[in-house]
């Protein structure tokens, strides 16, 4: 039984380096199937559903192979990004920048119409009493608070950059506890639920869940909204013409700016999709560097 | 490959023999445990923040009752990641931990397996995720390096303490060295050997399951999302699936088939990446080499001053705080450990339930249905991954260190409940031996004190390692702080607080040790 036993490891050993063997010459040949992905901002558990019908949208207009592979963090997605597991991804303001700054040569393509002033909401739960104002009320120092994810743009970035601003201190200082949900739907659900009693998110998310009667309006409400800001954007790696030919970037950007069914559009959600450059984004670096998310210089 | 769980072996040292010196020593150390596990308790936030916890709960509940499944071919294909995971992964650990226990006697090579198994699966994974993707080899090696050196250690201490009597008897000439291992040592350790892997096995499946926390294919990522979104319908029928995994695996998972599984799992899910060599390059030369150094000239004066600044800030911010954090909490969840363990262990003993107690036609009845529930309860409290415990209690009692708590103590204290319970198997009684609580404190308390206190020092370093991955969910422990440095590409961060970790756990393991030999504690790997 031992030999037999010690025979199956020898085989199995075999047996795995054939495959890491065939595996690696397998991948010296470009890919053939142009993948994408998303930050997982939302909904998570549609977002496979949500994005194969943008895959196959795309497959159509470019006539290549296209698939979308889900992620589970913000991270997640900036990681397959750089190593060139996916050549196309709907980032947020903040994952986009970080992206761009691993991936020399990589661009914005597109963003969305809303994205140019995107805004977060400032959300607290009804027992905290805070009612909707024109400016970040002072009250909110002290209470337990969450973010979405640590690499959230309109759950994080901006507004912490907003609340040091206008409270002229650091989220940990000024409020009893910090969190991190993860992301907006998340956010939403924790301060309704009252497990943090304000938090930040993102407006399109917000606006969403309301329309479709996710929110309690008795437990949660909005009390401030943020300064506007640039947002989400599509951002390809500079070497995809080099996979899929010399104009594939000029076309991959005007099947993106092309999309306007109501159904594939409501998937990001936005209303359409605007033609967008790297210095847009000059200030969510910026604001990321004084924040400390983002080394200067690096 | 026979899929029981452990039997702890014969009890050699109960507490019977052992004197009234050791017995205070014994006495001593918990209570300096206890005392410390309470001023820590007074250090740390446990409030219950959720206004409304039991609106979460009974939502949970009721989609616990009415699991559902939105995808069959999802959840089967996360299921078959799980198992190809997780048997792919104790293959290969096997091998090469059978590989690194043939030298376990050389210090360095005990050192080197005391760090890859101080590193938790998740960080592997990330690290891994890093330089070779979300592919099947970085859920391969997460599970395979860690699990390497804890087999490795298995297994070097079995190879020591195998009965030295056959190879005493070889003539002194000629003894080679592979003849003596393969004929004189080996055929004695295997039983153990295959016993603790088959168990291994299940922690690695559990392991599996929540590598889909960070990404990976297996059934913890669809798992997390449900919870996270809040469908608890859905969540539920991703857990069961698991349990009914894990819980099935001695029904179906027989030796003679072994190698039929191996050759399926390889050939459904190969073992591969797409590593670009020049990414691999830039990681190890330039990610994570700590900021101040990169591309600078070493030994300057400059570059000194820059890199103790950048040490200090980190230092202040990150290492410090987690390291405390990480402390207290385990120190308190260990001591909750152990309270949960004794409350629990009457549930698989047969002193408590039923064995003996019930005639029937003046046979006792051997298997008492009672255990067996009893038993079924604590298997399936070992079962819930503590992650995703911790995720639960998170939401219903809001963030602090409490669900923490509750997460490491049920998950632990479940392990430590069962293998007493079973240890308690062996007990003779006299005839007229008292009952019930009686029974407990004055017979049965005393005489499994000694594995008590071993299983828990056992499971400290464990314990500790739970804890930091229990950052990710935002309790400010060490993973807190690699999972944000992950979040920002600070992978020289990352590495460093990483290295901090291991260091922390190979600390409390070789302390933990030292207590054991002091008091002279027999130790049974099935604990770890």
């Amino acid at each position: 039984m031992r030999i037999q036993l010690l025979r199956t490891f020898a085989a199995l050993t075999l047996l795995f380096v054939t495959s890491i063997s065939s595996a690696s010459s397998a991948n010296t040949a470009s890919p053939k199937t142009f993948v994408f992905s998303a930050i997982p901002d939302q909904d998570e558990a549609n977002l496979q559903e949500r994005f194969d019908k943008v895959a196959v949208y795309l497959q159509e207009q470019l006539g290549i192979k296209v698939r979308y592979i889900p992620v589970k963090s913000y991270s997640a997605a900036v990681t397959a990004f750089r190593n060139n597991q996916v050549q196309l991804a709907w980032f947020g303001g903040l994952s986009g920048v970080q992206a761009r700054r691993l991936v020399p040569g990589s661009q914005a393509i597109a963003q969305g119409t809303e994205d140019p002033f995107f805004t977060s909401y400032i959300i607290a739960h009804s027992s905290t009493g805070l009612e909707a104002s024109d400016s970040l009320p002072t009250a909110i120092t002290g209470k337990t608070f969450t973010f979405g994810s640590k690499g959230s743009t309109s759950g994080r970035l901006m507004p912490e950059h907003f609340i040091r601003e206008n409270l002229g201190d650091t989220p940990n200082n000024l409020f009893s506890k910090v969190g991190y949900s993860g992301d907006h739907s998340r956010t939403i659900a924790l301060v309704q639920s009252g497990a943090y009693e304000v938090g930040a998110v993102n407006y399109k998310v917000w606006d969403k869940q309301l329309a479709a009667g996710k929110i309690d309006s008795d437990k949660v409400k909005v009390i401030w909204r943020t300064p506007s800001y640039p947002d989400y954007q599509w951002t390809v790696r500079g070497d995809v013409n080099n996979s899929w030919g010399p104009d594939f970037q000029a076309r991959l950007t005007e099947a993106l700016l092309a999309m306007d069914d109501p159904d594939l559009l409501a998937s990001f959600p936005r209303s359409g999709f605007i033609a967008a450059d790297n210095n847009l984004y000059q200030p969510i670096l910026d604001t990321a560097i004084s924040v400390g998310i983002i080394d200067a210089g690096k | 490959m026979a899929l029981s769980s452990p039997t702890p072996k014969s009890a050699n040292s109960s507490a019977a023999s052992s004197n009234n010196s050791s017995a205070s020593a014994l006495r001593n150390i918990s209570f300096w445990f206890a005392v410390s596990a309470l001023i820590c308790l007074l250090l740390v936030d446990i409030d219950i923040s959720t206004a409304d916890p039991w609106a979460e709960l009974s939502l949970m509940t009721a989609g616990a009752l009415s699991p559902s499944v939105w995808s069959w071919p999802t959840l089967l294909s996360s299921l078959a990641n799980t198992f190809a995971f997780a048997l792919q992964g104790v293959t290969l650990a096997a091998i090469a931990g059978f590989t690194l226990a043939l030298g376990y006697r050389f210090t360095l090579v005990r050192a080197f397996c005391a760090f890859i198994r101080s590193i938790h699966e998740l960080f592997w994974a990330l690290l891994f995720m890093q330089v070779a993707g979300l592919s099947s080899l970085t859920g391969l090696l997460a599970i395979a390096i860690p699990y390497a050196g804890t087999l490795a250690k298995i297994y070097g201490e079995l190879f020591e303490e195998v009965d030295s009597a056959p190879a005493n008897n070889l003539p002194p000439s000629n003894r080679r060295p592979l003849s003596h291992f393969f004929y004189s040592v080996l055929p004695l350790a295997w039983r153990s050997m295959a016993t603790y892997t088959s168990y291994r096995f299940e922690c690695a499946i559990r392991s599996s399951a929540i590598l889909g926390f960070v990404g990976l294919p297996t059934l913890g990522f669809h798992l997390e999302t449900a919870l996270s979104d809040g469908h608890y319908s859905e969540a539920a029928a991703f857990f069961y699936a698991l349990l009914l995994l894990i819980g099935t695996l001695r029904l179906w998972l027989h030796k003679r088939l072994l190698p039929i599984y191996l050759v399926a799992v390889f050939y459904y899910l190969p073992p591969q990446a797409t590593i670009s060599w020049q990414l691999l390059v830039r990681f190890v030369t330039e990610d994570i080499v700590p900021g101040p150094l990169r591309g600078q000239v070493l030994l300057s004066s400059e570059t000194f001053n820059n890199l103790s600044q950048w040490f200090n800030a980190l230092w202040q911010q990150q290492i410090w705080p987690g390291l405390v954090n990480t402390v207290l909490l385990g120190q308190i969840s260990l001591v909750f450990t152990g309270l949960l363990a004794l409350a629990l262990l009457p549930l698989n003993s047969p002193l408590f339930m039923g064995h003996g107690r019930f005639m029937d036609h003046g046979r006792f009845i051997s298997h008492s249905w009672k255990r067996g529930i009893g038993d079924s309860i604590l298997v399936l409290l070992r079962t819930l991954p503590e992650y995703l415990l911790a995720f639960i209690g998170l939401l219903i009692l809001g963030p602090s260190m409490l669900p923490a708590i509750l997460a490491l103590g049920i998950h632990n204290g479940a392990i430590i409940g069962h293998l007493l319970g079973r240890y308690t198997e062996e007990f003779n009684l006299r005839a007229d031996a008292s009952r019930g609580i009686t029974l407990y404190f004055y017979e049965v308390l005393p005489r499994i004190y000694r594995q008590f206190l071993a299983f828990l020092f056992y499971r400290w370093e464990v314990i500790l390692r739970e804890t930091a991955i229990l950052g990710i969910l935002g309790i400010a422990t060490l993973g807190f702080y690699i999972d944000s440095a992950f979040e920002t590409f600070r992978f020289d961060v990352a590495l460093l607080l990483i290295l901090v970790s291991a260091a922390l756990n190979i600390s409390v393991d070789q302390f933990a040790r030292y207590l054991r030999q002091r008091l002279q504690l027999k130790t049974v790997p099935e604990s770890l």
